[in-house]
């Protein structure tokens, strides 16, 4: 399937392994990237918040060079945090032909027009709506068998449930265990799984967002998680990267690995941490790689 | 009738006696309210269940409680519904559970005067009129007006306070409910001291720039009145209308993310961190509060270099757009923002045109300037005019 993919700024930049395993993972999920690279970031929320026009004509420029790719089936990102600033910029636009004409009344002067009705997916739901979870599975070379995994969904993918369709047909705030199970690792539950990682607020309340991504990681940890995943790479920045001060934040030792989605995907589909960028986070994913070099002496069922 | 079970969670402060969860079962139609299948148990199994209500249908705000751990009110959620996202996978078992964030009194019953009364109150809930005072009425603007519905909608139950993220590590975080109210008033042209509430909680370690943006309190509100987009809302009039450069970086921040993609169409990200602290120049690194600020942050920094996630090219020129994407970005930014004023749709008062074709083809543009009364929205040339306004009139 062929997709207009949106990085986001934050794969390219301070967490580049997410970009790269999801190139890596790409061919063998059989879906074939056309890369956004001429869309600009979303503004993660603050540009929303600082003027709604301005973030409702950059994301629909966006939108718009989406749809100009050929043959792309949907548009996809990577980001929970993109998918959320871009779902709620497109409620609007689809909302009221007045504004749609408005906004694409400024993206003219570049010959770009957003038509109403784009669909727009984080690889997560993709995953579970369009290339299946039994297809998934067909696919799986390592199975995470006794990797015990805990999700962290990241705030943008899980509310609001009306604006993200979340609802008995679509319960996209369970995909991520679905997928963990279908990979064939054992599903962590602990209070975090829906919580804030607490990174819009790093640079303006430091101790509450540190207390934030400290206290899940502590409750991942204490409910005997080797590893979290994450579909959102703003997630990671807080729960990996400031990881050694979460931990002083909340008093606790802390070594909880954090893996992004397609990170994940990749070990169950028989690539090496290290073709996955692991060796760039700031936690050692140690327990994941022991793992893998375990399973991977081990005979394969696939 | 069908059958359900309800799983409480009991607490008596007084009793000496830890939590626990008791079970009961009741038999009541599926539309019936999970407030229904509590009073039915306190009357026919157990009347020693603390639950506080009243009105029973949606208004009065007073049973707010926790349903399988999503704060809501008790008589605005049916029991088929409630069942089906339990906590067990039997389909019938409801969790319900005290509020969050609050102390509990008895049961299902907690302290609203010590957290969400408290807040209201710390944000000055009534109008500070502007002088003189007219003799009769005020003649307010209807766009005004209808602007400040959303928060006017809030019916005080508290579900927002109860599942705050940022409330749940910080205690003293003003909060959804109390935010909300404040907008209530910086969005009345009525009131005198716009300017001096939005510096209080801006300027307040624990006001508007505590908030985490996580949604919960939009999910949680019955009412619609989504707190947190009227924070949003705080944050956009106190640092672009009343230039509130605030303690907590909250004003630096936005400038900064604003400013970097429309210098780079995507976020450079190492120069975030000292832009909010020291302001936005490239010199922001060299300023004191950054250079503290990233000395604090030296083992993080460290270790990302050290482990090549972050590259020091990358550090220093960061990532850009093409550069023709570039300049088509920066046009959209001059565009947009030369505007006198901001161009709003809010989605709660316009509708959704499939909802209702007739009726919403109208955005509802508003705007605050700093002093709120000279900025309402009038004729211009460059925003659709409000064709339909005489329409649904």
């Amino acid at each position: 399937m062929k997709v207009a993919y949106w990085p986001g700024c934050v794969s390219r930049g301070f967490t580049p392994e997410l970009h790269g395993s999801m190139a890596a993972v790409a061919p063998m999920l059989d879906l074939e990237l056309v890369e956004l690279d001429r869309a600009c970031c979303t503004g993660a929320g603050v540009i929303a918040e600082h003027n709604q026009e301005l973030a409702d004509t950059l994301n629909a420029r966006t939108f718009a060079l989406a749809q100009q790719v050929q043959g792309a089936d949907l548009m996809m990102n990577i980001c929970s945090t993109c998918q959320g600033a871009q779902s709620e910029c497109q409620e609007r636009l689809d909302a009221n032909t007045e504004y749609r004409t408005h906004v694409n009344g400024t993206l003219a002067a570049e010959g770009l027009s957003y038509e109403k009705g784009l669909t727009n997916k984080n690889l997560l739901w993709l995953l579970v709506e369009e290339i299946g979870l039994e297809n998934l599975k067909k696919k799986v070379k390592r199975p995470l068998t006794n990797l015990r995994v805990g999700p962290f969904y990241g705030c943008y993918i899980v509310r609001p449930t009306d604006r993200l369709g979340i609802d008995d047909e679509h319960p996209r705030d369970h995909y991520l265990h679905w997928v963990i199970d279908a990979l064939g690792g054992t599903v962590v539950d602990y209070a975090g799984v829906h919580k804030c990682c607490g990174f819009p607020i790093i640079t303006m309340s430091k101790q509450v967002s540190l207390k934030q991504a400290g206290t899940h990681l502590a409750d991942a940890q204490d409910a005997e998680a080797d590893c979290l995943v994450v579909p959102c790479p703003l997630c990671h920045l807080n729960l990996d990267m400031q990881q050694p001060l979460a931990a002083k934040a909340v008093g606790r030792e802390l070594a909880m690995p954090v893996l992004h989605l397609p990170q994940l995907l990749g070990l169950a589909l028989g690539l090496d941490p290290k073709q996955l960028g692991m060796s760039k986070h700031v936690v050692k994913p140690t327990s994941v790689i022991d793992w893998s070099s375990a399973v991977v002496g081990a005979p394969v069922s696939a | 009738m069908a059958e359900y079970t309800l799983k409480l969670r009991r607490y008596d402060p007084q009793s000496g006696e830890a939590p626990y969860y008791e079970e009961y079962q009741v038999d009541l139609e599926p539309h019936r309210s999970v407030l229904e299948a509590i009073l039915q148990v306190k009357a026919e199994q157990d009347g020693s269940v603390g639950i506080r209500c009243s009105c029973r249908a949606a208004i009065c705000g007073s049973c707010g409680v926790r349903i399988n751990g999503k704060a809501g009110l008790a008589c605005h959620t049916h029991l088929d519904r409630a069942a089906k996202t339990g906590v067990n996978a039997d389909g019938k078992t409801i969790l319900v559970e005290p509020m969050g964030n609050m102390p509990v009194i008895k049961d299902l019953i907690v302290d609203m005067d010590a957290v969400h009364w408290k807040k209201i109150q710390r944000v000055t809930p009534w109008l500070l009129a502007k002088e003189p005072v007219p003799e009769r009425e005020y003649v307010v603007p209807h766009e005004n007006m209808v602007d400040v519905t959303q928060t006017m909608a809030c019916i005080q139950c508290g579900a927002c306070v109860s599942d705050c993220l940022s409330m749940e590590v910080d205690p003293l975080f003003v909060g959804p409910a109390a935010a909300a109210k404040a907008y209530r008033f910086v969005g009345d042209p009525r009131d005198a001291q716009h300017f001096e509430r939005l510096k209080d909680l801006a300027e307040d370690p624990h006001g508007i720039y505590d908030c985490t943006h996580c949604f919960n309190c939009i999910e949680a509100c019955p009412k619609g009145v989504a707190p947190m987009s009227q924070i949003m809302r705080l944050r956009r009039i106190s640092g672009n209308d009343h230039h509130i450069v605030d303690r907590n970086n909250g004003e630096r921040h936005e400038r900064t993310i604003v400013g970097l993609i429309r210098d780079y169409g995507l976020l450079h990200e190492a120069e975030m961190l000292p832009r909010s602290y020291g302001g936005y120049s490239w010199l922001a690194k060299f300023h004191p509060a950054a250079g503290a600020e990233l000395l604090d942050s030296l083992p993080v920094i460290t270790r990302a270099l050290l482990r090549r996630k972050v590259t020091p090219g990358k550090v220093i020129f960061g990532h850009r757009i093409p550069k023709a994407d570039l300049k088509a970005v920066q046009a959209i930014y001059d565009k947009v923002e030369s505007k006198d004023r901001r161009y709003e749709l809010n989605l709660y008062i316009s509708g959704y045109e499939d909802d209702d074709a007739d009726d919403a083809a109208t955005p509802v543009a508003v705007a605050s300037g700093a002093d709120g009364m000279s900025s309402v929205p009038g004729p211009d040339p460059h925003q659709p005019t409000s064709a339909s306004e005489s329409e649904s009139a």
